[in-house]
């Protein structure tokens, strides 16, 4: 009797590990499914023009005729413009925020830059669109669909981002470097800029990877600000394009070559996001080690 | 100074030769916070005023109002609501256990070698674009659901009443599965920090008492980690109640309370992302903002409350990045 409870017990946690393990892989089918599909369709189209020319005319084929693919270039170029000037916009601030809350920490604004921070980041990113465009077409309606209000709507995405992983960052620095440094005379400012954060160089970069990495995934707050173009950058005044809203514009379309380009988009994406997310956490684990001092 | 500041890791020294530049460099990373700490506020003041024909114009029934019609200019936002909480519901109801299952999986069953790697693939679904998500939604999941989940579902619960209708695979349904598929990295990393913060000591114990593996982490270390795997939860359900390009290629896009799982529906999100630029007139504008000022409002609950629940136990700060 005694045996066969036990065994009875052995079994259900036998059980329910594999139960657990079931979950694990469950969860990973969706992941292998959206690689392989966009594998399986977005490879064929992949070329180097198809990084370099613009999307296409709309074309249904014909008999006799053929639709050219095109590319993305205008696409490319357009997410580097508008995650580039949206980083120029965020990162000095999403810094300054981290510096101020981690080094100036104890008084109840830290702490509530810190909350607020984290909260923001779980604001949908539509609303940021929103946002910038309500603000626009207020302000100076003919700029509503430009570059401008594009990058203006990425930074209130990464802002939030930004101040909380190079908070992270800064409190991985140890105690004992600051007050050496100060120790020696050192003034706070310069402590901060040429100890502390040169200590936490790789995180913080980490970090702002990061929030560049989900800036240039993201569509809904580019719908009613870059709002998209088949040409490449017309100034920071004109629509302009981005790899996710290529992808939604085309997925949805009639047209067989615009889907095809579709797929293209979607593979350079996702290989993109996929190389910086492995980056950014080779490095971060090199940090912990060494700040571990392993 | 007479009193210690023990929070502050450097007394202020007695150096004025170097004042002015601490102070400056103060002024200028406080300005940097004050920007984090204005965003929010500079958001919902735009949107208040952005809505406020609106809530002139409707008042309360703006909230309770189940019509949304764009002929005679009278809006009420239960449609979304209710697309949003249902296609939410959805997402929980299916991305919870696995996430869950996966996090205790990871943290205290699987083998030393596997946690590593398959917790970081796992975490890798949140870093796909939610365009990609509704592109495969579109392409893949919907014609799947279309053509084996939903005529399994309308055979076996059809009696229930929520699944009947024709099966199309753009619904409520495949909104709220791909909602799932999202939210799961989000609360398996979290739990799976909580509960890799549980104490040896709570595991040493159960198992010195002769407990399995399994009742080990039933008794000793769920319990500990409940509210973590609770704050978690919540923080996988603001990013299903907001999220907006897959669920827009994937839901239908139909402006009116859903009747059944395979109801075409709209969310707030994606009655914004479909209806913000091409309005009919001021009116229709102004309620799309307040559909997502009430967005706002809710993600901005839902994330508190999942941050004060999770600051507790963690006492740290992790998973920012979702």
């Amino acid at each position: 009797m005694k045996f066969d409870r036990s065994a009875r017990r052995k079994l259900w946690s036998h059980t329910m590990t594999v139960l657990a393990g079931l979950c694990a892989l469950v969860a990973l089918i969706p992941l292998g499914s959206v690689i392989y599909q966009a594998v399986l369709l977005g490879g064929p189209v992949l070329s180097l023009s198809f990084l370099t020319s613009n999307p296409p005319l709309p074309c249904t084929p014909s008999v006799g005729t053929s639709c050219a693919v095109g590319g993305i270039g205008s696409a490319i170029q357009g997410t580097l413009v508008l995650v580039g000037l949206a980083a120029a916009i965020s990162v000095p601030i999403g810094l300054a925020a981290a510096i101020f809350a981690v080094e100036y920490r104890g008084r109840f604004l830290g702490l509530a830059i810190s909350f607020t921070a984290d909260v923001l980041t779980g604001v949908p990113s539509i609303i940021a669109g929103v946002f910038i465009y309500a603000y626009f077409v207020i302000y100076d309606p003919s700029i509503v669909f430009s570059a401008l209000t594009g990058s203006l709507a990425l930074s209130v995405i990464m802002v939030p981002i930004v101040t909380r992983t190079c908070e992270e960052a800064l409190r991985t620095v140890p105690h004992s470097l600051r007050e050496a440094a100060l120790a020696l005379g050192i003034p706070k400012w310069r402590t901060t800029l040429q100890i502390v954060l040169m200590t936490a160089l790789p995180a913080v970069l980490t970090g702002i990877l990061l929030s560049v990495m989900r800036a240039s995934g993201e569509a809904a707050p580019l719908l009613f600000t870059a709002f998209g173009s088949r040409l490449g950058f017309q100034g920071f005044n004109n629509p302009i394009n981005a790899l996710p809203l290529l992808i939604y514009n085309f997925a949805e379309s009639p047209y067989k070559n615009w889907i095809d380009l579709a797929w293209g988009a979607a593979l350079i994406l996702i290989i993109l996001i996929l190389i910086a997310s492995v980056l950014s956490r080779l490095v971060v684990g090199r940090m912990v080690r060494r700040m571990r001092g392993g | 100074m007479d009193r210690p500041t023990p929070s502050s890791p450097t007394p202020r020294g007695p150096r004025r030769s170097r004042h002015w530049g601490d102070l400056i460099f103060a002024g200028l990373v406080g300005l940097g916070g004050a920007g984090v700490l204005v965003l929010v506020f500079a958001i919902l003041g735009v949107l208040l005023y952005q809505s406020g024909l609106s809530f002139r114009a409707f008042g309360w029934q703006f909230v309770i109002g189940t019509q949304w019609d764009v002929r005679d200019n009278i809006y009420g936002v239960v449609p979304f609501v209710s697309g949003t909480l249902i296609t939410s519901a959805i997402a929980l109801v299916i991305g919870f256990p696995l996430a869950v299952g996966s996090a205790i999986f990871l943290t205290t069953q699987a083998p030393r070698w596997m946690r590593g790697p398959v917790g970081t693939v796992i975490e890798l679904l949140a870093a796909i674009p939610s365009v990609v998500y509704g592109f495969w939604g579109l392409y893949v999941l919907g014609p799947y659901m279309r053509t084996n989940v939903e005529p399994a579902l309308h055979r076996y619960l059809g009696w229930t009443g929520a699944f009947n209708g024709p099966a199309t695979g753009t619904d409520i349904l495949t909104a709220g599965v791909i909602l799932a598929v999202m939210v799961i990295p989000t609360i398996s990393a979290i739990s799976r920090e909580t509960l890799a913060a549980v104490p040896i000591s709570q595991r040493e114990a159960a198992l010195s008492l002769g407990a399995t593996n399994w009742e080990t982490t039933r008794v000793a270390i769920v319990p500990y980690a409940r509210s973590g795997i609770f704050g978690a939860t919540i923080l996988g359900l603001g990013r299903a109640l907001g999220e907006t390009m897959a669920v827009t290629m994937t839901i239908g896009n139909r402006d009116a309370v859903p009747t059944s799982f395979f109801s075409q529906g709209q969310t707030i999100a994606s009655l914004i992302a479909n209806e913000l630029t091409n309005s009919n007139g001021p009116l229709q504008y102004s309620a799309i903002i307040e559909a997502g000022l009430i967005l706002l409002f809710i993600s901005l609950l839902v994330n508190v409350l999942a941050r004060l629940l999770l600051w507790r136990v963690l006492r740290v700060t992790g998973g920012s990045t979702e």
